[in-house]
């Protein structure tokens, strides 16, 4: 079914979410409620009152339970969703490294919110990048819609490459954002995750495992690298089932990156998640000047594509990084941090300049996007960058 | 009600922890976990908190476990089980598990991840009314990291972060009442009980796992090293907490409490406390001891006086 | 054992065909050594209920001796044994 064929429904990222998992009719489900993402169980949870789903739903007492609960159900071959924002993500945060160092598939949809302190309940991404080293796949939508996308393909793509997977959407901008969300039909849905098979199970009582082993330094080593072996061929796991997904049902849902005009762009800006929207509008005005400019909109985050960010930057004069975290490293936030990282082999690379904005829910609108370009247009007259890191939208 | 298993029975399921663990000579938890594995006439799947029987029973590759088991953290054990068991619960729905068959859900922790650290998530796993039984295996301290003071820490008892010295007697505060706390979630079945006495332990484990919900047993755990006695003698420590009702033996059944053993001579104290190094410094504090022996005969009494009744 | 290559593990860190443990031999761990005389014994199976080794070799609901490949030498054997049908002795250095 083509897309321009295909229904569409309107929904908040949450409702989204929360559609999708109705269709993935998960076996399990545990989480605990925090804002901005309490609505996805809420809405959930309605969905095992009326029987709409039989999934076995778990309303525990705290987040560190909740992804107790989820690696307990994943290593028992059960198919496992969860949600949270934040603090609930924060208080997950020792239990993050288990679930990927024991391979078990896990979605988590996170909706972005400012960590405390101080206590804060707006949008920014602090929360899921104080994680991105727990070795969970993260992926950041810019729209509901996409939310919607990404969550049917984060089951299979967790289950496949044996990884937890989280799926983020900006806190508020888009959890609580009504949109246009093109819908599969649930026997699509069902054909396209299929049956879970997993590595192992507890349940498989015949043939008993140990899991969770102390494991000291003599196998330590040995087993992050092995660990890390998993995320690298996670790259191909990503490619390969956007690929079949947009094939499959005609819908344009990006896997690692989005390019909007790139391809002779002379500055880029790197975004993630729905800011991509309002940078996208500015470079629509600065095209019509005739300005070369573009956005590449940064999906995954871990594992971190940078072949794709090499390839695509590496004839590019300006780079603009668009962090809505700080990292307190004093040289900017960590997705500038790691771009340059990244392009830092190239013997062509760009001059990038690193940008924090949105903090805690603070507004970005139009004037910001553009005051942004023209800061990047002053970098690439002048050839060179004089700020380690700048500061967008704050009162001096 | 299933009979209690006979030792030639119980020897016939080789369904203890493995040799080769690194359990310290004497150490009290393998007999525990042998009981526990082996009264059940089901496939187990156990759920271990951090501990000192995590650590020296999965030294990787080398695991000394018979069942399906899985450690994740200190304080989660009671999360974890939740999650496997309700996976099974969505998995035998959907016709992935047959219908009959019946999995023992076991989680085991520490004093520290029960008392202490794992509250929390035993809690909220008793009053989600999961189906399974939570061992606990309580040493009065953090073992593992080294003997310091827990919740379930004794009064008087010197560890390393309530030491006895010149103006300290050990541990100030009273045990924590995790018997009763748990039971306060009015679960179905809730009991105290000790190695010394197996036919009362068995007893109460296979009755465990013919009961739907939650369960909860306690099982006091000498330890060689953190309470100081020779290591031939971890039956005989167990057995003496028990003559002096130290520890005495209960259950709370639907409510309704029963003390299972009521020792024809009750003996003091004194003769549990002193056999320990934890208590050395209590020789000549006659106060002390005596103040002890206090909180023992008032436990004992209440418990005597609960006797038979059902308090929810 | 040969330590294995990270591709040699398997993922996740599973540990299958539990238990593995009996492949360490916490034998060597012995200061005092049980010496188990078959007269005196009733088979009533105490030692193995608290041996903490697992190391009391039953057979048929009798005892047939003890694995000095795991015994740790702890002696819980011989102090709960009702007929003394087990003793204690310091091993040779």
């Amino acid at each position: 079914m083509k897309v321009e064929t295909r229904k569409f429904v309107a929904k908040t990222g949450n409702e989204a979410a929360a559609f999708a998992m109705k269709q993935i009719n998960p076996d399990v489900v545990a989480a605990y409620p925090i804002t901005p993402s309490s609505e996805i169980v809420m809405i959930f949870s309605k969905y095992v009152a009326d029987g709409e789903v039989d999934t076995e739903f778990i309303p525990v007492e705290s987040e560190h339970s909740a992804i107790s609960v989820c690696i307990g159900a994943s290593a028992s071959g059960a198919r496992v969703i969860t949600a949270t924002s934040s603090q609930g993500l924060a208080l997950m945060h020792e239990i993050l490294y288990i679930a990927s160092s024991m391979r078990l598939p896990i979605v988590m949809i996170v909706g972005n919110r400012a960590l405390s302190g101080p206590l804060n309940i707006h949008c920014d991404h602090s929360d899921t990048m104080g994680s991105r080293d727990c070795g969970w796949i993260q992926m950041y939508c810019e729209n509901a819609n996409e939310v919607y996308h990404t969550i049917i393909n984060a089951v299979r793509i967790s289950e496949e490459a044996n990884l937890p997977c989280m799926v983020m959407m900006d806190g508020f901008i888009v959890t609580h954002g009504m949109e246009k969300v093109f819908v599969l039909e649930d026997e699509e849905v069902k054909s396209f995750i299929g049956k879970r098979k997993p590595l192992y199970s507890l349940l498989d009582v015949e043939k008993p495992i140990t899991l969770g082993s102390l494991t000291l330094f003599d196998y330590y080593l040995e087993y992050k690298r092995n660990q890390l072996e998993g995320v690298i061929k996670a790259k191909k796991i990503i490619n390969d089932v956007f690929e079949e997904y947009r094939a499959r049902f005609g819908i344009n849902v990006p896997s690692f990156v989005e390019e909007y005009n790139i391809e002779d762009a002379e500055i880029v800006v790197v975004v993630m998640s729905s800011a991509a929207g309002t940078f996208k509008e500015v470079v629509d005005e600065l095209r019509n000047k005739g300005e070369k400019v573009g956005v590449l909109r940064l999906k995954v985050m871990r594992p971190f594509p940078y072949e794709i960010l090499r390839e695509k930057l590496t004839n590019v004069k300006v780079v603009g990084v668009m962090d809505r975290a700080e990292t307190f490293s004093t040289m900017g936030g960590p997705l500038s941090i790691e771009l340059r990282a990244a392009l830092y082999p190239l013997s062509k690379r760009p001059l990038v300049q690193s940008f924090v904005f949105g903090l805690g829910g603070r507004e970005f609108g139009i004037e910001d996007a553009m005051k942004v370009f023209d800061i990047l247009k002053d970098i690439g007259m002048k050839n060179k960058i004089t700020e380690e890191y700048i500061y967008i939208g704050l009162r001096e | 009600m299933k009979r209690i298993l006979s030792l030639k029975e119980l020897a016939e399921r080789t369904v203890g922890l493995a040799s080769g663990h690194r359990a310290c000579a004497g150490c009290s938890f393998p007999s525990i976990i042998r009981m526990v594995l082996g009264s059940s006439d089901y496939p187990v799947v156990v759920s271990n908190a951090t501990g000192c029987l995590e650590v020296v029973s999965t030294i990787y590759p080398y695991s000394a476990w018979p069942c399906s088991w899985i450690h994740v953290a200190f304080e989660n054990a009671a999360a974890v089980i939740s999650g496997v068991e309700a996976a099974y619960k969505a998995l035998k729905r959907r016709g992935e598990i047959k219908e009959d068959k019946k999995i023992v859900f076991i989680a085991i922790g520490g004093d520290g991840g029960t008392y202490d650290i794992g509250l929390q998530a035993l809690s909220g796993a008793l009053e989600r009314g999961h189906n399974f039984l939570y061992v606990l295996y309580d040493n009065q301290a953090y073992m593992n990291t080294g003997i310091q003071r827990s919740s379930a820490t004794p009064f008087g008892a010197s560890t390393t972060t309530s030491p006895a010295g010149k103006s300290s007697f050990g541990k100030i505060q009273d045990r924590k009442e995790i018997i009763e706390i748990v039971a306060a979630h009015k679960i179905p079945y809730v009991a105290q009980a000790s190695i010394s006495h197996w036919g009362d332990l068995i007893r109460k484990l296979r009755k465990a796992y013919e009961i739907e919900g939650p369960k909860f047993i306690s099982i006091i755990a000498p330890c060689v090293i953190g309470w100081g006695y020779k290591e031939d003698e971890t039956v005989e420590i167990a057995r003496l907490a028990v003559e002096t009702c130290f520890w005495p033996l209960y259950e709370i059944e639907e409510g309704v409490y029963r003390v299972n053993y009521k020792p024809k001579e009750k003996l003091p104290v004194k003769t549990f406390l002193l056999k320990q190094e934890r208590f050395s410094h209590l020789i000549g504090r006659d106060d002390l001891i005596e103040e002890i022996q206090k909180k023992v005969d008032e436990k004992w009494e209440k418990l005597l006086r609960l006797d038979g009744l059902k308090v929810f | 054992m040969k330590l294995k290559t990270w591709k040699e593990l398997e993922e996740g860190g599973v540990v299958r065909n539990t238990p593995t443990s009996p492949q360490y031999k916490t034998g060597d761990w012995r200061i005092k050594t049980p010496l188990f005389s078959e007269s005196d014994c009733t088979h009533c199976l105490i030692c193995f209920l608290y041996c903490p080794d697992s190391a009391i070799k039953v057979k048929l609901g009798k005892v047939i001796g003890i694995d000095l490949d795991y015994c740790k030498g702890c002696g819980i054997c011989a102090n709960v044994c009702p007929k003394g049908a087990i003793s204690m002795k310091e091993e040779e250095i």
